[in-house]
């Protein structure tokens, strides 16, 4: 399965998927009570430290910026239009701390791992009524429907060619929707003759 | 809740995560649209509020753990944090509520009412929540934060109606899904 984590053996790959996620909320939560452009300074240059400590080169922690470049030109142009430059950089230092924090979670965690962590997480939620076997059954179900989707909709557009109708989007649509649907139904009763 | 209901909330999950692999369009003035949203749409119109929601919830937990699911391959817990954080949480919420609404017929809704339902949904209540998170997180008046985010309306009433006669259609075929 195609995933952002990037193997390695660093303290920070081997600490628990769940002191990492709790990290990540604390540290977000203290960047936008603690407004200060020192502090959220601070926050960026420890987080740089930590993708060093993780043996991630920094271009990574730049990857994690890259996408949002336009948004950071936008809040900037918007604040100077609007507000004071000043609040643009606060705002755009606060946001750049968080996407390198977050990423480098992303980044160091494996998505199985994650998914484990979920369950555990879930468990006390059994006495409310959560049925865990159901979550963890859904999520693998997910990740195999991906590609059979991106299948189907192949072989609805090869059967559609043959009419000419490649390129209506709802001759495509419609048919591969309804055929997934019909699939399962087939799924959900072989689920069921196995017990689950 | 059933074996059958577990196996759509996870098709519906997969369907939004596919439609973020279609390359976005770039409407005039490069404002981009991705089809991911209509996955969020099509819950809510074919699975119902219960079911709709969930297949969002699960998509996004999905992404929250570093999946690239969204379109543009992106993922990770740092999407929530992101200018987009409140319309990722409005997409479950805009699904349960176009869900709530055409549950309340019996049968499938006429075409007017469904396109108030799935704009009311898919649009008012994802805008409720990511217009306030983007004037927050960009330090902007709410005002100034729903003028920038206009840009995206035409595109996402454009996924509104293709969502309702995507609906119809697969509802004719599948009147008791």
């Amino acid at each position: 399965m195609l995933e952002l984590y990037q193997p390695g053996n660093s303290p920070l790959h081997r600490l628990a998927p769940g002191w990492k996620i709790l990290s990540l909320a604390v540290a977000g939560s203290l960047l936008f009570a603690v407004d200060t452009l020192m502090f959220s300074g601070a926050v960026v240059l420890v987080t740089l430290t930590l993708y060093r400590l993780a043996e991630l080169p920094l271009s990574r922690a730049w990857a994690q910026l890259r996408p949002a470049l336009w948004v950071f030109a936008l809040i900037l142009l918007a604040q100077v239009l609007f507000n004071d430059w000043w609040l643009g950089v606060l705002a755009i230092t606060r946001f750049a701390a968080l996407l390198m924090l977050a990423g480098l979670l992303t980044l160091t965690t494996r998505a199985s791992e994650m998914i484990d962590g979920l369950e555990t997480a879930f468990v006390p939620l059994r006495r409310l009524g959560l049925q865990t076997e159901r979550v963890s059954l859904a999520i693998s179900l997910t990740l195999r429907f991906i590609p059979v989707l991106v299948d189907v909709v192949q072989e609805v557009r090869e059967a559609q060619r043959a009419r000419g109708l490649e390129r209506n989007f709802f001759a495509l649509a419609i048919p591969a929707l309804v055929r997934t649907l019909r699939m399962s139904e087939d799924v959900s009763d072989a689920i069921e003759a196995r017990e689950f | 809740m059933t074996t059958k209901d577990t196996v759509y909330i996870a098709l519906f999950a997969a369907l939004t995560a596919a439609l973020g692999l279609i390359p976005q369009i770039t409407l005039a003035a490069g404002v981009p649209i991705t089809a991911q949203s209509m996955g969020v749409m099509l819950a809510g119109a074919l699975l119902g509020a219960k079911r709709g929601g969930l297949a969002i919830v699960l998509f996004l937990a999905l992404v929250a753990i570093g999946l690239p699911l969204l379109a543009g391959g992106r993922g990770g817990a740092g999407v929530f944090f992101g200018a987009s954080g409140g319309f990722l949480l409005g997409f479950p919420l805009g699904a349960f509520v176009i869900g709530y609404l055409f549950d309340r017929h019996r049968t499938r809704p006429p075409f007017a009412l469904a396109l108030v339902y799935v704009a009311g949904g898919g649009i008012g209540v994802v805008y409720l929540l990511g217009v306030p998170w983007l004037a927050q997180v960009a330090n902007l008046a709410t005002q100034q934060a729903l003028l920038g985010s206009l840009a995206f309306v035409p595109g996402d009433l454009i996924k509104v109606v293709l969502t309702v006669l995507i609906a119809r259609e697969v509802r004719k075929a599948l009147p008791d899904l």
